[in-house]
This record gives C-alpha cells, structure tokens and sequence, in this order.
C-alpha cells in the first residue's frame, strides 16, 4: 500500500529523493495507527475484493441453481445464510454479487472518472468558451442527484450491466470534472508549468506529463469515495429492475426478490441488503482515511 | 432585490428550456422503437406506418421538437402510449401521493438532522457525538430500500400498526397520513443522516470564527452565544443543504414508491421505463426537473434574504 501511495504523491516525492526513508514513513504509520476507522475501511474494502475476486472457489453452489425441494430454506448447516424462493443459496448469491456489484461500479466510476479528468482538465487548460459552456452543464448536472441523473440514462437505455456502467459513469462523472477543472486552475500558476512551458513543451505534454500527475490524489480520493456512492446507485436500479434482469445474482435485485416471501423468509431481503451497508461503509471509512492522508491541510490538523 | 430574483428567475427558466430540449432529443436519440413497443409481434406494414403517423414520429426531429415545446407550453405532455389518455392528468393525480410522502420525509429528516447534528457539535467528541456520529454514518452507508424493508418488517408485519402497501384514499386523508408514515420515515431518516453530519461541521466552523469568540469574550451567556451568533450564521448553510437534500429525497421517492407499492409520481415513471412509454417518462422527468430547478431557484432568493452580501456579489 505504501508503495503505491508514494507513486501517487509523484512530484512530491521526486523532490525529495534525498531524504531518509523515514523522513516519510514514519508519519505514514503514525498517522495509519492513530486512524483506526480507515484500518476497518481497509480490511472490509479487502475482504470484499478478495470475495468477489474468488467468487468461484467461495461459493458453495452454483448462484443461479435452483433447487425447488429446498425453498425458503432457515440458515442451516447445508445452506449457511437459508434459501430464497426458488431454492437458490443466498450465500453463494451474496458472494457472487459482490462481484457483480463490485465491478460494475467500479468500471462505472473509472468511466466517469475518465470522461470528467479529461473534461476537466481540458476545460481548466483551456478556459474560453469550452470551459464556460462545459461548466454551466457540469453546474446544471451538479443539481441533480447522481442516482437520478442515472436513473434518467436508463430511461433511454435498455436494463443491462454494461449500460448500468455507463449510466453511473456519465451521473459521477460531474463531478470528477469539477474536480480536476479547479485543480488545473490551481496547478496552471506554479512555476514547474511555466518552466515546461519556457522550455518548449505542447500543451498536450503539459498537461499529460505535468499537471496530469499533480491531480492524481485528490481525484483518487474522490473515487474512493463515489465508488461506495455508485454501489447504492447500482443497487437502487437493480432494485428497481433497471440495472439488471433476474436470475443475476446482484445485491439490490435480491432485496426485492425477497420481498415476496418476507414474511416467512425475511433473510432473503435482509442479508443483501446487510452486503450492501457494509460494503459502502468499507469505501466510505477508506475514502476518508484517503483524503485524511492525501490532503495535506486536513493532515495537519491531525 | 426585485432584480435579483427576476435573473435568477429568468436563469432558472433558461435552464428549464435546456434540460427540456436535452430530454426530447435523448429520449428520440436512442435505439428502441415505440411504434414497436406499442404494436407487439403481430403488425402489418399499414398499421406500423399508421401508428407512427398517429404518434408523430414520422416528421422531422426539429418539427417535433418544436411541437413538443409548444404543446409543453400549454400544459400538454401528449398522450400516454399506453393508455392514450392524456399525460398532464395522470401526472396530477399522483402527485398528491409523491408530495405527501416528501413533504412528511423532510419534516422527519429535518427534525431529526438538524438537532442531532447541532448536539453533536455543541458536545463535540463527547459520547452524544460519537454516537450520533456514527448513526448517521451508518444512514448514509444504508440504502433506502433496506432500510424501508427493515422498517416494513418492525412497524408493519411484526407490530401490525401501520400499513405496509399503498397510498390510502385522497378523500380519506388520515388513511393517506397513516400509508405515508412508514415510507416517510424510511425517506426522511436517510436524509437526516447527511443533514446531521453537514449541521455539525457548518455548526463548527462557526463556532471557531472570530465574533463567536468575541461575543463570549464580552461576557454573554453561553447559550445566548449560540442562539443569537453561532446557529443564526449556520442557518443559512443549514438550509441550502436541506434544500440540496429535497433533490436527493425525490429522487429517492422513486424507490420507496416502489417497495411500498404506493402511487406516485416515481411509481409511474418506473413503470414508463419499463413499457418504454415515452411521453410519461417526459412528463415525469421534466415534473422532476421543474421541481428541482425550483427549489434551487427558491433556495437562491432565500439566500439573498438572509445574507445580502450574495445579492451584490
């Protein structure tokens, strides 16, 4: 983890090539053991790649098998977390929606975050009449809630998980684009840009080779913290049907095939829904923590 | 004053004007047939050119766009494609549902948020902190709809005291008052969550400036310090935040509407979606972003009311 967070820090640490190690380790461990609530952000986040990356090996039986002998199962020895309706294991179900749920956002805020860097960062560079047009319609997107602006997207595409990707993607992206926008700004006035410019530089290796590394840390932070965002939005139209279509097994599509039962079989709502909480909550301690660690003012104040 | 609020107004309606234009050409922009929709399997070339004449999709974008903005003017979304029956009335006798439901979630998310996050502050690092803190962590983590199920199950099969489906009857409103208690809640304690959280950090940074510290220096009571320096400078922050949040909790009616089987507006536009019944999904959409161009309008001109400085800036 250290290794990729010095890479992040870039310029930072090309600085300081001559320091001693310790010079910027130790800070980093202070600040890991005093911050106990992005340690449980970092074991959950962990935990839940390591169960979704192996889904296969984890679950018990096969997602998608349905068993009718065996509906609406109670936990049991066999079927640890019970049976939905149709005899499925929810615990494989729940394993095998966190990969589901996983990937889809995070391949949903890559997107978003790609599309808005590069809006952003051309708009912060360029200004003129891009920056201001490309900037009233960040503003307008800004108003509305990412889960409706995405709901809207569905509206014209059809339920499936590559187009759930992009309508999360195109709702983050706003957002991104703010980001990196005031970040150029801010960059656009230190004297390393000015030195690339006097040497000769294009304005695209300026901005790939020389701002681009520089807004890098607090985009990350900002992905850290959509991503757990993207996961309620993906739920709620898997929720709602939009996202995907049954027998998926994805954690907001669950929740609503059990409300069927939910009077005799209430675990096969509860437990996905449970996956949900604790997966955004994970993202959302370590995207605090993130920000903590990579924004400098904040660490100060530690 | 009155000039302000007639730009704000114009901007306001300069955005209404966009979003409508971006709604109509994204909706006629994409793949998915209506004519197809509407027809099934079975059709014959005649009836497929017939019902596309009879909806309009035979002319050109611009001619439609421009008849869709002048019908949208008088209040005429067209008629639904499934039912035929005109879209703006369908629209009103939903949002009765939709309004009551909001309405009653942002009173609980209100009263709730803003005085767990105003003790959080006042306490700060105390266990009345850490512990409201951490609630409305978890609120936020928590998607509605799980916690709409939890609710459900509490209040409505294991207790029996409130109705898990529907929305009452409007000529009963008590029955109306007693469907929208459960999804209200369910609403309102999600956003008063993030209310809380953003209470408390608007409520410390007032509390560290410069006239908080010299109204207690000049001896005034502390609790005068708070009500008359420190809440009324975070008010304003407090309330663009609730009316941030409003966008948020309509948007979220969608899904409660939904899990509670209740009618409403989100309850319609889901089911449009799905039948890909495009003048009911404009008619929800552009009722959505009117609302909420609204209220960002109306949160502006409160704003200049409260602190004149913005007015000039």
């Amino acid at each position: 983890m250290s290794s990729t967070l010095s890479s992040i820090r870039g310029f930072d640490m090309r600085e300081r090539k001559g320091a001693p190690v310790r010079d910027t380790l130790i800070p980093w461990i202070r600040w890991w053991s005093r911050s106990r609530s992005t340690v449980v952000g970092m074991t959950v986040t962990l935990f839940l790649g390591a169960v979704a990356a192996l889904a296969p090996v984890l679950s018990p039986f096969d997602p998608i098998e349905q068993d009718l002998y065996a509906v609406n199962q109670p936990p049991s020895r066999t079927h640890w977390l019970g049976t939905d309706q149709l005899g499925r294991d929810t615990l494989s179900r729940i394993v095998w929606g966190a990969r589901f749920s996983l990937s889809v956002s995070l391949s949903a805020v890559a997107l978003g975050g790609a599309i808005g860097l590069v809006l952003g960062i051309c708009a912060g560079y360029f200004r003129g009449v891009v920056d201001a047009v490309l900037m009233r319609v960040v503003d307008v997107l800004l108003a509305f809630p990412m889960y409706m602006v995405a709901i809207f997207i569905m509206a014209v595409l059809d339920p499936s998980p590559a187009n759930t990707v992009i309508a999360i993607g195109i709702g983050s992206s706003p957002r991104f684009a703010r980001l990196a926008r005031a970040e150029v700004l801010r960059q656009k006035e230190a004297s390393y840009v000015e030195a690339a410019w006097a040497a000769g530089a294009t304005d695209l290796r300026v901005m790939a080779r020389h701002i681009l590394p520089n807004v890098v840390s607090p985009v990350l932070v900002m992905f850290s913290l959509i991503v757990g965002t993207a996961i309620l939005v993906e739920a709620s139209l898997s929720f709602l049907g939009l996202g995907v279509s049954a027998p998926t097994p994805a954690w907001g599509l669950m929740v609503n095939e059990g409300l069927v039962g939910i009077r005799s079989a209430a675990w096969v709502s509860i437990l996905p829904g449970l996956a949900i909480t604790v997966a955004v909550l994970g993202l959302n301690l370590l995207g605090d923590g993130l920000r903590d660690l990579l924004d400098p003012r904040v660490r100060q104040g530690l | 004053m009155a000039a302000f609020i007639a730009r704000r107004c114009a901007a306001a309606a300069a955005a209404l004007l966009g979003a409508l234009v971006v709604i109509f050409l994204v909706v006629r922009l994409v793949p998915g047939d209506p004519v197809l929709v509407l027809l099934g399997d079975n059709y014959t070339p005649e009836m497929y050119q017939a019902t596309r004449h009879a909806l309009g999709v035979d002319k050109p974008l611009p001619v439609q766009l421009l008849k869709y903005l002048e019908a949208v003017l008088r209040g005429d979304f067209g008629n639904s494609f499934r039912n035929s029956k005109p879209v703006l009335p369908q629209l009103l006798e939903q949002f009765p549902f939709t309004f009551c439901l909001a309405a009653i979630g942002l009173t609980i998310a209100v009263v709730v948020g803003v005085p767990a996050g105003v003790a959080s502050a006042l306490h700060r690092n105390s266990w009345i902190d850490q512990s409201a803190m951490v609630v409305a962590l978890l609120g936020i983590c928590t998607p509605s709809f799980w916690l709409g199920v939890l609710l459900m199950l509490m209040f409505s099969l294991h207790l029996d005291w409130l109705p898990a489906v529907g929305g009452g009857d409007l000529r009963e409103p008590l029955t109306v008052l007693r469907h929208a208690l459960l999804p209200a809640t369910t609403l309102g304690l999600a956003s008063a969550a993030l209310i809380a959280r953003l209470a408390r950090s608007t409520l410390l940074e007032v509390l560290g400036q410069d006239y908080v510290r010299t109204a207690r220096s000049k001896g005034l009571r502390e609790c005068t310090v708070i009500a008359r320096h420190a809440l009324r400078n975070a008010l304003v922050p407090i309330i663009t935040v609730v009316g941030i949040d409003l966008g948020r909790m309509l948007a979220g009616t969608t899904v409660i509407e939904i899990l509670f089987s209740r009618p409403g507006i989100g309850h319609l536009l889901i089911n449009a979606l799905k039948t890909r019944d495009y003048p009911l999904i404009q008619g929800a959409i552009v009722f959505y972003v009117a609302v909420i161009i609204l209220v960002n309008t109306l949160v502006d001109v409160f704003y200049s009311v409260v602190d004149p400085r913005i007015r000039h800036a």
